[in-house]
């Protein structure tokens, strides 16, 4: 199995440590894993402003990245569903059916392709948050979500729960929305801040140390919503916690 | 106006949605109904702001007298109970609106809503459901249904021209989501189960 | 005026529903903060959402009520669901049923036109607004009609029904609470189902003193409820007519039926001589087999109650009365046509797309200076005015909590996507947006101009992503801290630990 890593430009650019441990987490499964050098974005945040035409060489290098691959796995739910569900600025021939269908976000392809049950590495005596990111959940289906009668389900929690000492603080709205909403968060910057920092103030509430969550572009809005309103609150990638980190 | 009929008409076919949109079957849902439909509906009527009258067994419409508690002019629309207004095919719908309390059976009731169904052949005027401040209401028990599928599937609704169904009294939550009963219609809804 | 509180107006309490009431504890301030107002109308131009979201957010208090109000209808709403084990079974129905009725839309209208008129009711049919305001004109003025009671519509408010009714001396006196208390102070409902609640109940009683002459002093819900009731009932009484809307229209009886908790459509409906109801087209469903599906659904998704109080059904006008139904299409017929936004056509107007609206609940209903606010208005206030509401597309995070409260399964979310590629290329795309996403594009397709972009150790502000890096204003600092640049990124971390090791294999592919 030849694995493609991608790394979302803001995993890339604000918290490498998140795509290591994206890159050891999956090799200790045995994987071989690559990180195609060249690549850049998956092309939402053209997409997101409707500007699909804008969009189509981002694609297009997307495709070129990682065709040669089996699975292409990053860090972000909401990355994997603009390619799995929006990148369709270009025309769609074998080689852009191929990625579309075989990028997967991190929990998914260690929930339900790798069937992992154990990580025995890690340990995380902390009081955690889980955030989902709204494509991730409601879009990937992560999780079952509070708007829909059916049989519950989390896989970062089934994951998360393979981990030694952790400890969840449950939320009061936990599949509100925190505003970041990709280019939302600086078009309509009043609105998605003062839902960022109602989305502080319940994590705060709930007794967390820590929020994790598998999208990296979602909690960079909440840390920076947490700092400018003095929250003690730590914000960290569940591909961390997950790889073994203990704090 | 029949220019703009047929525009609309001609807009529309024009307009033809595409694909197979076959009409679905609906189910009765009704699998679940218990034997005795008289406790869910109480349930039902009492979690829409209504209130169930205990019965005496001598003496039937004594709890509809005890209900009574206001002064005002009392109408029935049943035969077993006397008011001190009378109905008759000269009453206008506005004369209704002095009226404290009205005495109604209802065609029948839903278990699932606690719902009363009148039409005017049981409001004989039809604001008689919703001037008066206070409504009494009998309802015999043979007549309750368990869902509002099979309440659907009634005689009334190809009968009457004017049906409504009644859940509870009036309510509003208009302002700031506080809870007020009486916004327009009746006050309170007491309902009497009355074979 | 002092209307003397009846003593059935106490709090709720036991078993009973409350349907918002839990939310209603009194505010920790009694600072009457002064209500925003909504968007600023300028014409045709392109309406500002956040501006006045903003505005919105800044009165504190009313934003603090308004998201937990409508918040609690939610919740609510999550547990009437949870209380109906075939609840997405009847979300299915419910869109099937829609689309099969829309798909024959001829078909059903003729039939509803042909059974409703056999039973005596006069069917009119409108094109738009103004042809449905010149309709029910007509048949007010060949009565010698003055006042008209009505209950609340959507459709009216699309029409412009009230101007236009006061223009031609005719007075409207709304009799839904939360409609007459937008009628009083001269404001377009704020949501489809509560239309005053972005108001706290100290601007409802600022509003009854200067109309209705309450006490100032008195906030009490109670009190101003029970001053509404004593005022609106001399002029119900005394109304020539009683208009009502339409929620679901019955093809195969000619029977419409109206849904209220105030029982106020009744009123309208059965107290003057004449009733007219005004119905979008939309509104139709086939026969009395589908109707419970939807009244099922309706209070439910709305408020979270399992049905309205009063759930009425008007089949041919009472004896010695009148009734006339006027459908109106209003854009509706051409909407079917829109490849992508028909199934907005399927809404039954219940509002759970907006209470469940992060957005909407920070900005208040207002705050989209159009008909329809919320996720729903997202996708439909275009269709009546491209240009004019451009924007509101964007006041969305795409989150699709909307999609999922939907009792009818429209695919708001999806639809909102939709119309801001549709805005972008048909050129209704504010300039702003269209220079970054440009500039970002060509960034982002070129992987040696998008590594030059990121030089390393210099200000954090040079490392944002490129939508924020071309946003001169720096939205993103406002309230927000800049995350902090590590040391190095993870491509080069990676060139520098991992890259070494690998065959050389790749160095020529990737270009």
């Amino acid at each position: 199995m030849k694995v493609g890593l991608f790394v979302p430009c803001y995993v890339d650019m604000f918290h490498p440590e998140t795509g290591i441990a994206t890159l050891e987490l999956l090799e200790r499964f045995g994987l071989s894993v690559e990180y195609p050098v060249d690549q850049t974005c998956c092309g939402q945040p053209m997409t997101n402003t409707g500007c699909e035409r804008e969009a189509a060489k981002t694609e297009e290098l997307f495709v070129r990245n990682f065709g040669k691959y089996d699975y292409i796995v990053t860090p972000s739910g909401s990355c994997t569903n603009q390619v799995r569900n929006n990148m369709t600025a270009i025309e769609q021939t074998d080689a852009v059916k191929h990625v579309r269908s075989r990028t997967y976000e991190l929990v998914e392809f260690l929930h339900d392709v790798l069937k992992v049950d154990a990580f025995p590495w890690a340990e995380f005596p902390h009081r955690v948050a889980l955030h989902n990111n709204c494509n991730t959940l409601r879009n990937l289906r992560i999780a079952s979500m509070s708007e829909r009668r059916e049989e519950p389900f989390s896989k970062p929690k089934a994951l998360l729960g393979m981990v030694k000492g952790i400890e969840f603080a449950d939320l009061t709205r936990p599949d509100e929305c925190c505003g970041f909403g990709g280019t939302f968060s600086v078009f309509e910057e009043g609105v998605s801040a003062k839902m960022g920092q109602d989305k502080v103030t319940d994590q705060l509430k709930s007794g967390a140390e820590y929020v994790t969550s598998s999208d990296s572009s979602c909690m960079m809005h909440q840390e920076g919503c947490a700092r400018r309103m003095g929250a003690n609150l730590k914000y960290i990638h569940i591909a961390q916690i997950l790889n073994g980190a203990r704090a | 106006m029949s220019g703009s009929r047929d525009a609309i008409l001609g807009a529309i076919r024009h307009n033809h949605i595409q694909g197979e949109h076959p009409r679905p079957a609906v189910p009765l849902f009704d699998q679940a109904a218990p034997a005795d439909l008289k406790v869910l509906f109480q349930k039902s009527l009492e979690r829409m702001g209504g209130k169930i009258l205990i019965p005496d067994v001598p003496d039937p419409m004594a709890p509809v007298r005890q209900a009574i508690v206001k002064p005002g002019p009392v109408v029935s629309c049943v035969p077993e109970f006397e008011g001190d207004m009378k109905i008759t095919p000269q009453t206008k719908p506005t004369d209704i609106a002095p009226v404290e309390y009205a005495v109604l059976r209802a065609a029948f009731g839903v278990a699932e809503t606690g719902s009363l169904c009148f039409t005017e052949k049981q409001l004989h005027v039809n604001t008689t459901g919703f001037l008066p401040q206070h409504l009494i209401v009998l309802l015999d028990p043979a007549q309750i249904v368990y869902n509002l599928h099979n309440a659907y599937q009634r005689p009334e609704w190809l009968q009457a021209h004017y049906a409504v169904f009644q859940s509870g009294p009036s309510a509003t939550a208009d302002i700031e989501g506080v809870l007020v009963h009486g916004a327009q219609g009746v006050r309170s809804l007491s309902v009497l189960l009355q074979p | 005026m002092t209307a003397e509180l009846h003593e059935e107006l106490t709090d709720p309490h036991g078993e009973q529903l409350d349907h918002g009431a839990a939310s209603s504890r009194p505010l920790k301030s009694r600072i009457a903060e002064p209500q925003p107002r909504g968007a600023k109308i300028r014409g045709n131009r392109p309406v500002d959402q956040s501006e006045a979201a903003n505005r919105f957010m800044a009165a504190t208090e009313h934003e603090a009520m308004h998201d937990a109000r409508l918040w609690d209808l939610r919740q609510k709403r999550d547990k009437e669901m949870h209380g109906i084990e075939e609840w997405e079974e009847l979300r299915n129905l419910a869109s099937g049923i829609k689309e099969h009725t829309l798909s024959k839309l001829d078909y059903y209208l003729e039939l509803f036109e042909k059974n409703a008129t056999a039973n005596g009711i006069k069917v009119h049919w409108a094109k738009d607004g103004a042809e449905h305001n010149a309709i029910v004109l007509e048949i007010l003025r060949s009565r010698g009609v003055e006042r008209l009671i009505k209950s609340k519509s959507m459709l009216t408010e699309e029409c412009g029904f009230r101007e236009f009714m006061a223009h031609n001396h005719v007075e409207v006196i709304e009799t839904d609470l939360g409609e007459r208390i937008q009628q009083l102070d001269d404001e377009a409902p704020s949501h489809v189902v509560v239309p005053a609640v972005h108001k706290l109940r100290t601007d409802v009683a600022s509003v009854f003193a200067k109309t209705i002459g309450s006490d100032p002093d008195n906030a009490d819900a109670h009190y101003l409820t029970e001053c509404q009731r004593e005022a609106t009932r001399p002029l119900i009484l005394s109304a020539q007519a009683g208009m009502t809307g339409g929620n679901f229209v019955v093809a195969e009886t000619g029977t419409f039926v109206v849904c209220t908790n105030e029982g106020n459509a009744d009123l309208s409906a059965n107290t003057p001589p004449l009733h007219i109801a005004s119905i979008g087209i939309e509104k139709l469903i086939p026969g009395l087999n589908e109707l419970p599906v939807f009244i099922r659904l309706l209070s439910r998704s709305a408020l979270g109650s399992p049905i309205t109080q009063y759930t009425s059904h008007f089949r041919g006008p009472r004896e010695g009365g009148e009734m006339h139904v006027v459908l109106v299409d209003n854009g509706r017929s051409e909407r079917l046509g829109m490849e992508k936004f028909w199934p907005g056509l399927k809404c039954i107007r219940c509002g759970a797309c907006m209470n469940t609206c992060p957005v909407f609940r920070r900005s208040g209903g207002l705050s989209y200076g159009a008909t329809y606010a919320g996720p729903i208005g997202l996708i439909i206030d275009p269709t009546f005015n491209v240009h004019k509401y451009r924007n509101l597309p964007y006041s969305s995070t795409m989150n699709g909590s909307c999609t999922n409260v939907c009792p009818v399964k429209i695919n708001i979310h999806e639809q909102i996507a939709d119309w801001r590629k549709t805005l972008a290329g048909d050129g209704e795309i504010s300039p702003v947006k269209k220079v970054m996403m440009k500039a970002a594009g060509e960034v982002l397709a070129s992987p040696v101009v998008y590594r030059a972009s990121l030089p390393l150790g210099r200000s954090a502000l040079r490392h944002l992503p490129h939508f924020m890096l071309y946003n001169k204003l720096n939205t993103w600092g406002r309230k927000r801290d800049i995350p902090e640049t590590p040391k190095q990124t993870f491509n080069e971390w990676y060139r520098k630990n991992r890259k070494s090791q690998e065959k050389s294999q790749s160095e020529g592919e990737n270009s």
